[in-house]
């Protein structure tokens, strides 16, 4: 019999407490933000209290939080499409009409990915700050889709690989048009695959923390660069800083469940199925 | 399978050269292409100029200066130094607790897939978050949980930012991409076959010898893919320095990437700043030549 047919309870236990250890500091955030800021901080720390919802409606009505959560959404929703609408032809071209070059563009655009951001930072801001794209929601989205272009193209490279050929072949000798075989037949194929790499780029470019701080002051900038400006020394807004915090993650959190799987596809490039 | 493929591969090439594919890769290659060359052409002709942003006395050519101030700057080896420092401590420790949780998390039992949602939670907080929820409500010396549970076990406080900046980075980091290492290792754990573990099992191997001798070579390409991409991304390490340290005490947590920050956006030296960026990218390129090669076998086009 094998081991793996029942219940391993040793295992099961070092692996659950783990876990519980690593959403720990989550937890406690989420906790935190029900609390006051006085209960925060507290020490020994309150476990037991009243919870509030003073924190999150403090937040809210902050003017400018609603123009950081819309930068937020805007920036990375639209790099993802921006950069799909790029995607989309080149994957399905390398993958269903390779050529002798194909192998080596996907590697090149791989290697490009490796390219250290920080290494084009003066250029990429002078660049930035001469056309006025400095501290734009468009100077983000165009700085995301590049950053992010070479993972939309590898992955959807790797859904359309799965397609089966045959069905595709049988549709243009049937007398479809190439755009009616991509329309009709592939894209339903394909559509969960789109989805994921959809949902990887949104959650890549919600959580980017480099571009986001360096290219953008106010008017553009997004959560992440919120959350920073709670890194000031003056007063300790614990409680604050979790209601915000709470906010800005959970949204990409669910996302991030759901696309556990693809997820390893899209962060290694095929490498580890 | 593999054998319908192969026969239809020289078909579909035979027939695909009647499918002009060039407008539908063009857009793709032609943006990365500006985007990879032209800011790195910038970056090197930046790097020979005197160029300050705040000073427009300072001009003309260079040379090799720029590069030999940086040389003699005891700044870039310490930099250079914390760099590899975080990334082999924040290494060792996600890929080798992922190799064990994931072995873990290969055997049957309650409640599995909702732990795992748990573990792999911390990659989807944005690294601001974390880097301030750590810094703040777990690591402060006065208030934080952490604090408090040393104290009450009488252990006294420790005082991580000051005591410990580098450590403290590396917590904080090790946080953020154990579930990414964990996650990979376990999806290549899965295609381990039955039929290996359960010859294993028959010759009467423990555990421990399952673990070492069966799972840890079966994971090696994966773990070698993890160590090349935690790599590169945690070369960059920023924004948790940025929140937290800003770099200090003194340079104690001053990396590569925020050696050329401070460079660039705070003293506005444009020509040293990108000295150093070429240094970090002639890094990334060696080892981006190590993983194009990996990804490269396995690739089949």
């Amino acid at each position: 019999m094998s081991l793996r047919a029942k219940s391993h309870p040793v295992a099961g236990t070092i692996a659950w407490l783990a876990s519980l250890l690593m959403f720990f500091p989550i937890f406690w955030t989420v906790l935190a933000s029900f609390k006051t800021e006085l209960g925060a901080i507290a020490t020994p720390p309150e476990l037991i209290f009243t919870p509030t919802l003073e924190n999150y409606t403090e937040i809210l009505s902050r003017a400018d939080y609603l123009s950081f959560a819309m930068n937020s959404v805007v920036v990375s929703f639209g790099s993802t499409v921006l950069a799909l609408l790029i995607a989309v032809p080149a994957a399905y071209a390398m993958a269903f009409y390779p050529t002798k070059r194909t192998r080596s563009t996907l590697l090149w655009m791989l290697s490009t990915k490796m390219l250290p951001s920080v290494g084009v930072l003066v250029p990429i801001y002078l660049f930035a700050r001469n056309v006025g794209l400095l501290d734009t929601r468009t100077g983000l989205i165009l700085m995301y889709m590049l950053m992010n272009l070479p993972i939309v193209v590898w992955m959807l490279f790797t859904f359309f690989k799965e397609m089966p050929k045959a069905i595709i072949e049988a549709c243009l000798i049937d007398g479809a048009s190439q755009w009616q075989t991509i329309t009709m037949i592939l894209l339903p194929l394909v559509l969960p695959g789109i989805a994921s790499t959809a949902l990887l780029n949104v959650i890549l470019s919600w959580n980017e923390a480099f571009w986001s701080l360096n290219l953008t002051a106010h008017d553009a900038a997004p959560l992440t660069a919120f959350i920073a400006s709670f890194s000031a020394p003056q007063g300790l807004f614990w409680a604050k800083l979790s209601a915000a915090s709470t906010m800005a993650i959970a949204p990409i959190l669910v996302f991030g469940w759901f696309s556990q799987r693809q997820l390893v596809r899209g962060l290694t490039f095929g490498a580890v199925k | 399978m593999s054998a319908t493929a192969a026969a239809a591969a020289p078909r579909r090439r035979k027939g695909g050269g009647k499918v002009n594919t060039l407008p539908m890769v063009a857009p793709s290659v032609t943006l990365l292409l500006a985007f990879s060359i032209i800011p790195l052409i910038a970056t090197v002709y930046f790097s020979l100029i005197r160029y300050n942003l705040t000073n427009p006395a300072i001009h003309g050519f260079a040379g090799y200066k720029n590069y030999l101030y940086l040389f003699k700057d005891p700044a870039l080896y310490s930099a250079l130094y914390t760099s590899v420092q975080m990334v082999v401590e924040v290494l060792v420790i996600t890929i080798g607790a992922a190799a064990i949780l994931a072995s873990l998390f290969e055997q049957r039992f309650p409640g599995r897939s909702i732990a795992r949602i748990l573990m792999i939670s911390p990659f989807f907080v944005m690294p601001t978050v974390s880097a301030l929820i750590w810094k703040n409500l777990l690591m402060h010396p006065v208030n934080g949980l952490i604090a408090w549970i040393t104290r009450s076990l009488g252990f006294g406080v420790i005082d991580f930012f000051a005591d410990w900046p580098v450590t403290s980075v590396v917590l904080i980091a090790s946080w953020q991409w154990l579930p990414f290492a964990f996650l990979i290792l376990l999806t290549a754990l899965q295609s381990l076959d039955e039929e290996t573990r359960e010859a294993a099992d028959l010759d009467g191997a423990g555990p421990l010898a399952v673990f070492f001798f069966v799972e840890l070579p079966h994971m090696g390409r994966a773990i070698a893919v993890v160590t090349m991409m935690e790599t590169i991304f945690l070369l960059s390490i920023f924004a948790e320095i940025y929140v937290t340290t800003s770099g200090g005490p003194g340079d104690a947590t001053t990396n590569l990437t925020f050696l050329i920050y401070k460079r660039a956006l705070l003293a506005f030296n444009v020509g040293g700043a990108s000295a150093a960026g070429v240094i970090a990218i002639i890094l990334a390129n060696i080892l981006a030549s190590i993983m194009v090669r990996i990804v490269g076998k396995r690739l089949d086009v």
